[in-house]
């Protein structure tokens, strides 16, 4: 039986440690991950609370793979909270070695509120839990803090996930990293821990970790070894995902300066071909899997000569083409930064080009920026304007900390037509004025912006679909996305790997009850799948931020046509065609027109307690109707 | 050739570890029926992420952990110079992990007794070979690893020309 059975309750106030029974029948319903955690929020939350308060508390959930020898899946955990950058639910997933420590433990959750009167770590030492002082470790980065408390307590094998000064700081894009780079990297993780006075959590779990059924396990594990060294998993294994850049850039889906261009002029010193030629030095790999993809850059000359970041698409693109920088000293810089201060390289990223854009139409001035030129493509401004947020320094730096939705409406001046979030969460790179099913999943994630909650750009990028094109049928293509990616990051494996299960769902349950002896199918897990796309769906809502109307694309996409010449010329998302969208994703759901599940979903989902949330919801929206 | 430089151990490639800890959980897998790298007779370091190397008994010519234990409880086979632990003559004093250079040895936390990569003998041959992805591990002889070493140093010295030969 995989699971730990047992969730650890830490009260951050009082000190008040508590162990309770994990509910197994709750288990099996909400798998772990994200599913587990977004249900255990429900339970531990009270509607309407601040993010930065004590009561938000803040869950660490492993999955019913993690501590096993699942390759990808042994290694994950996530957290989930009440994000301060969206005011609505929160989860991050991260792998390396944090999560397989924390199963060891003995703990499927452990779930932290209150607030430590000074800044403190906690040490989970199997059964034992200590509150430790952390003070000499402000302003520490992430590195240096592990570094530190390993020494401390005297064991290099002890796992550490940590803030740096921005989570310290409350900078609403904080993460935390663990394992010195594997991130719990958006929706603000890292600020929720700072505002707890949390510097770190560090754990040693010296426990067995045992699956139902070791024999047909390890020859499951033995099969996914070998798929992971086969063409599936070849892209996370070579150029990694920087391969990306290139070919985004010849769909005229790649942003450029801020959504402005959807192709870049300079993709090629910014490709993965580049990078890998002239900066990857190791390609390296997390505990238990078979395939290795953190690819380790090192610049080896100039003024940023000696730095090194793992590099991928997502961070390379946002500090990279989006901010028209093709300097890639500059942007392996910049990603270090954003890891020495401890932020998301998407967000911080977005941020930055969301400033520049502002500073380029006049909307901030050089005396705003205190003398920086932040012209789109300024290798120096950039760099500076990352470190300017990390530490809230500056009229501007504090202003940009607060995130890009935040940011622009205390700026004013119309700065919101360049602000790209989706509910508060800055966009990854991918331009939905042409890549329309992306835009349609991206507009109803729950999280907010983001490409994880559905890879909802695969069909589009491969040409499964019309991708200029909004119409009915992708509303069923964006939910089987979503169903699936919550069963993965409920799982925990790892989305890289998501191509070695050939049998899709079949693998995964397959997986799921070798592992815990609880007999699980397809049909169940993707059930699960529906049934925590509804919870979240259901924490929103009962926060006053889950109907239609926050199910938004940005002013961008949804007003400038694609200037480029070629193929995605004069493309965007035009209201007509993404209200078609949004109808045809609710009606699929089985939600109404305002984007609320009706009660007769939630009994078919056996959330018939939750239907307190949405009964007032459902008569307003059939008045509205009238 | 003598016995003793015929002894195979498993020794890690330091241009092709990554760190993964595949090896710990395999060990863990095969010796101990579970999942648990504090279990493991191999142990993976990473210094930095350039940096990784895993670790495990190199059957050294005249161990100095066999020398250092006062209870006699540590014996290398003639045969194979894996290093046997009489389970009930160790008490756990820790001389023979203190003795070791390479850290190879550790106290098993449940039998409190020590315990040694045995090369799987019981398998047939050692499983972290079998399993890890990088094919980082291999089983080697000290005289394997000089002439490893030196096919690498002399391609490196005639790296120009190998480009150069025709066909």
């Amino acid at each position: 039986m995989s699971y730990a059975g047992k969730i650890l309750n830490i009260d951050l106030t009082s000190g008040k440690v508590e162990t309770k029974p994990l509910n197994v029948e709750l288990a099996k319903e909400f798998i772990g991950g994200i599913g587990l955690g977004m249900r255990l929020l429900f339970d531990h939350s009270k509607p309407g609370t601040d993010p930065f308060s004590p009561e938000n508390p803040m869950i660490f959930v492993t999955g019913p793979l993690s501590g096993t020898m699942a390759p990808s899946a042994g290694n994950g955990y996530a957290v989930v909270s009440k994000s301060p950058l969206t005011e609505i639910v929160s989860e991050s997933k991260a792998h390396g070695f944090f999560g397989a420590e924390l199963k060891r433990a003995g703990y499927d959750a452990v779930i932290l509120t209150g607030k430590s009167e000074k800044l403190i770590y906690v040490f989970i030492d199997d059964d034992s839990v200590q509150l430790m002082d952390a003070e000499r470790l402000k302003g520490k980065p992430s590195h240096e803090t592990e570094e530190a408390i390993k020494e401390e307590l005297g064991d290099y094998y002890i796992r550490v996930m940590s803030i740096g000064e921005a989570g310290e700081k409350l900078v609403r894009v904080a993460c935390a990293l663990n394992d010195e780079f594997r991130a719990i990297g958006r929706t603000g993780m890292g600020a929720v821990m700072g505002s707890k006075n949390l510097k770190a959590v560090a754990v040693r779990g010296t426990n067995d970790v045992n699956v139902a059924n070791l024999e047909e396990f390890k020859e499951f594990i033995k099969m996914i070894h070998e798929r992971m060294k086969g063409p599936k998993t070849r892209k996370y294994r070579t150029l990694g995902t920087p391969e990306n850049v290139l070919v985004l850039n010849a769909l005229a889906a790649l942003p450029t300066r801020n959504f402005t261009q959807a192709t870049f002029e300079g993709a090629e010193k910014v490709s993965g071909e580049y990078l890998n030629e002239r900066y990857i030095k190791k390609i390296i790999g997390c505990a238990t899997c078979g395939m290795r993809c953190d690819h380790i850059a090192f610049v080896p000359e100039g003024p940023y000569k000696g730095t090194t970041a793992r590099v991928e698409f997502e961070c390379l693109w946002a500090l990279g083409p989006n901010c028209g920088v093709d300097h890639l000293d500059a942007v392996i810089e910049a990603i270090s930064q954003c890891n020495y201060y401890g932020m998301d390289g998407i967000s911080t990223g977005v941020i930055v080009s969301f400033a520049m854009d502002c500073y380029e139409n006049g909307i901030l001035t050089k005396k705003d920026t205190e003398g920086l030129d932040l012209r789109f493509g300024n290798p120096e401004a950039l760099v500076e304007m990352v470190k300017r947020i990390g530490s809230r320094k500056g009229w501007l730096g504090n202003i940009l900390a607060e995130g890009t939705m935040r940011a622009a409406e205390k700026i004013g001046k119309g700065a919101v037509k360049y602000a790209n979030h989706i509910k508060g969460l800055e966009l990854p790179g991918y331009d939905l004025r042409g890549l329309k099913t992306a835009a349609l999943g991206f507009a109803v994630s729950f999280r907010g912006g983001c490409h994880l909650r559905s890879g909802a750009y695969s069909p589009d990028v491969k040409g499964s679909v019309d991708r200029f094109k909004l119409e009915k049928g992708r509303g069923k293509i964006v939910m089987d996305l979503e169903d699936q990616y919550n069963v993965i990051d409920s799982l925990i494996l790892c989305k890289f790997s998501r191509g070695v299960y050939y049998d899709g769902l079949e693998d995964m349950a397959k997986y799921y009850t070798l592992a815990t002896g609880i007999k699980m199918t397809a049909e169940k897990l993707i059930l699960a799948g529906e049934r925590i796309n509804n919870i979240a769906r259901l924490f929103n809502i009962r926060e006053g931020k889950g109907t239609r109307e926050y199910d938004t694309l940005p002013p961008k996409i949804m007003t400038v046509p694609i200037p480029d010449e070629g193929i995605a010329k004069g493309s965007y998302v035009n209201q007509k065609e993404f209200d078609v969208g949004l109808d045809d994703y609710y009606e699929v759901r089985g939600w109404t027109k305002d984007g609320v599940p009706t009660v007769e979903k939630l009994n078919k989902l056996g959330l018939n307690d939750f239907a307190y949330i949405v009964k007032g919801k459902i008569e307003k929206s059939k008045k509205g109707a009238k | 050739m003598p016995a003793t430089h015929a002894r195979k151990f498993v020794s890690a490639d330091p241009n092709k570890c990554v760190g993964c800890a595949v090896c710990e959980y395999t060990c863990s897998m095969v010796k101990e029926k579970t999942y648990n790298p504090t279990k493991s007779r191999i142990r993976a370091v990473r210094l930095n992420p350039f940096a990784n190397l895993a670790v495990t008994c190199r059957l050294c010519e005249d161990p100095p952990c066999v020398a250092a234990c006062p209870r006699d409880a540590l014996t290398q086979s003639e045969e194979t110079g894996i290093i046997m632990v009489d389970e009930d003559a160790c008490n756990g004093c820790g001389w023979c992990i203190e003795a070791c250079d390479y850290g190879a040895i550790m106290l098993h936390p449940e039998t409190k007794v020590v315990y040694i990569c045995d090369l799987c003998k019981d398998q047939g041959k050692p499983q972290c070979i079998e399993w890890c992805p990088e094919e980082a591990l291999d089983l080697v002889t000290s005289d394997l690893l000089a002439q490893k070493a030196r096919r690498t140093v002399v391609k490196k010295l005639f790296q120009e020309s190998i480009k150069t030969l025709p066909g």
